[in-house]
């Protein structure tokens, strides 16, 4: 039928093409939003596009750190933990590039999940590889809990505005990503 | 939303689990087509898989151009398994090419192997959908409708579950071939302009939308390009001498 009463007849057809032509373009115009504007990042949410959640903990090395005190700043958050596999493999290509960035606005927390391993596998663990970025401590899990941590290693790249950028889950990453994730950020691509 | 799934040591990453499943049904489906369309199944498997392969490479070979000097100096990285790395639009565009290439090399029939892929193609779409609904991306606009879902830290449209009803809809369509026609291009056209008019309709209720100059959400502005592109391709691929496919 759509065939016959539509498609062989040409006119019927441009006229149904002009029709929805014009139905389209109303709709995309009725729909629009207010220019510059995009529903991202309105509220803090551990995924891409959003506010990091708020975070506040204990260093290994003694001391405090406050993600929102490093804004203006790129970040790195890691979480991991002493007994995961991943994690140790994707260690060395993280210590590069904290070594790399030093100099630059580029921060790595590197956050063992104190509340699933322990603060001495934590320490000897960072003996081990050398690690040199600052190892906060999630002794509860509440940080884990706020950015629903469903396996490890995972990490999230944080621009300087705060919103998270990228996540990824399972590792090993491969110095590749690192690298080009942060390099993305600091050349302030979304 | 249900992203992953820890088997012992292994960590399942479902949404792309999703999309393989997509691929595989969608083979199965478009060979099905195409033996129906008199054609070689074979033929429409190796399409199917030069065109994923060339796009999965391509991506990742795009987007390490870009990072030129870091993968330079860790060629290993390019093998990284890894979505975040990625070019995923200019691997779409390697794909087709590589899979038109492959057309015009083994002089398959254009049209009809395009509408070989129809099936396979809508059935892809249903299965992007839920692959959405297990990552929780492509999330709805906040809304408070009897419907609304909570995701990502306030009520929303349940945008995924949306893609997926419209998904099913196309597929629905595409198996019935209402142009009652047999490889003249015609399906593959009518499921690119239903997938096209979807998303134009829906994606009015995305909180994620790109915004383009004007407050214009992308997706929507591409898709009625596609829509109408398909529509007046439609017009031109017609004959009236078709035959008329004897269900």
């Amino acid at each position: 039928m759509i065939r016959r009463y539509l498609l062989e007849d040409q006119r019927r057809w441009n006229i149904l093409i002009a029709v929805v032509l014009f139905m389209g373009t109303g709709w995309i115009f009725l729909t629009r939003l207010p220019s510059g504007t995009t529903n991202y990042g309105e509220q803090p949410a551990p995924r891409k596009g959003f506010y990091a959640p708020e975070f506040s903990l204990e260093l290994l090395s003694g001391g405090q750190v406050t993600l929102s005190d490093l804004r203006g700043k790129v970040v790195l958050v890691n979480f991991w933990a002493s007994w995961c596999p991943p994690c140790r493999l994707e260690m060395p290509a993280i210590e590069k590039a904290a070594n790399l960035y030093k100099e630059r606005d580029v921060v790595i927390l590197g956050v063992n999940t104190t509340y699933q391993d322990s603060e001495k596998n934590a320490a000897s663990f960072v003996k081990d590889h050398n690690l040199t970025f600052a190892i906060p401590l999630d002794r509860d899990g509440k940080v884990s809990k706020q950015y629903t941590l469903s396996g490890l290693p995972t990490t999230f790249f944080i621009d300087r505005t705060g919103v998270i950028r990228s996540v990824v889950v399972g590792g090993p990453m491969s110095e590749g990503t690192i690298l080009s994730q942060v390099e993305d950020l600091l050349k302030g691509n979304p | 939303m249900f992203p992953y799934l820890r088997l012992g040591p292994l960590l399942v990453q479902l949404p792309g689990l999703a999309l393989l499943v997509g691929v595989w049904v969608g083979s199965l489906l478009a060979e099905r087509e195409a033996h129906r369309l008199k054609g070689v199944a074979a033929d429409i498997y190796n399409l199917i898989f030069i065109g994923l392969a060339s796009g999965i490479v391509g991506a990742r070979l795009t987007y390490a151009a870009r990072y030129l000097g870091v993968y330079l100096a860790n060629p290993l990285s390019l093998f990284a398994l890894n979505g975040n790395t990625l070019a995923v639009s200019d691997g779409l565009i390697i794909g087709m090419a590589a899979a038109a290439l492959y057309i015009w090399r083994k002089k398959l029939p254009v049209r009809s192997t395009l509408d070989a892929l129809a099936p396979g193609f809508a059935v892809f779409m249903v299965f992007l959908g839920v692959g959405h609904i297990l990552s929780g991306d492509a999330f709805g606009a906040s809304s408070h409708l009897p419907w609304s879902i909570y995701l990502w830290g306030e009520y929303r449209h349940p945008s995924q579950f949306y893609e997926v009803m419209a998904g099913l809809v196309t597929l629905a369509v595409i198996l019935r071939r209402p142009l009652e026609t047999a490889g003249q291009g015609l399906n593959f056209l009518l499921a690119i302009a239903l997938s096209a008019a979807a998303r134009i309709l829906l994606e009015a209720f995305r909180g994620d939308s790109l915004i383009w100059g004007g407050g214009f959400r992308a997706a929507q502005v591409l898709g009625l390009i596609f829509l109408i592109a398909a529509l007046w391709w439609m017009k031109r691929w017609i004959q009236p001498d078709d035959k008329i496919l004897t269900k």
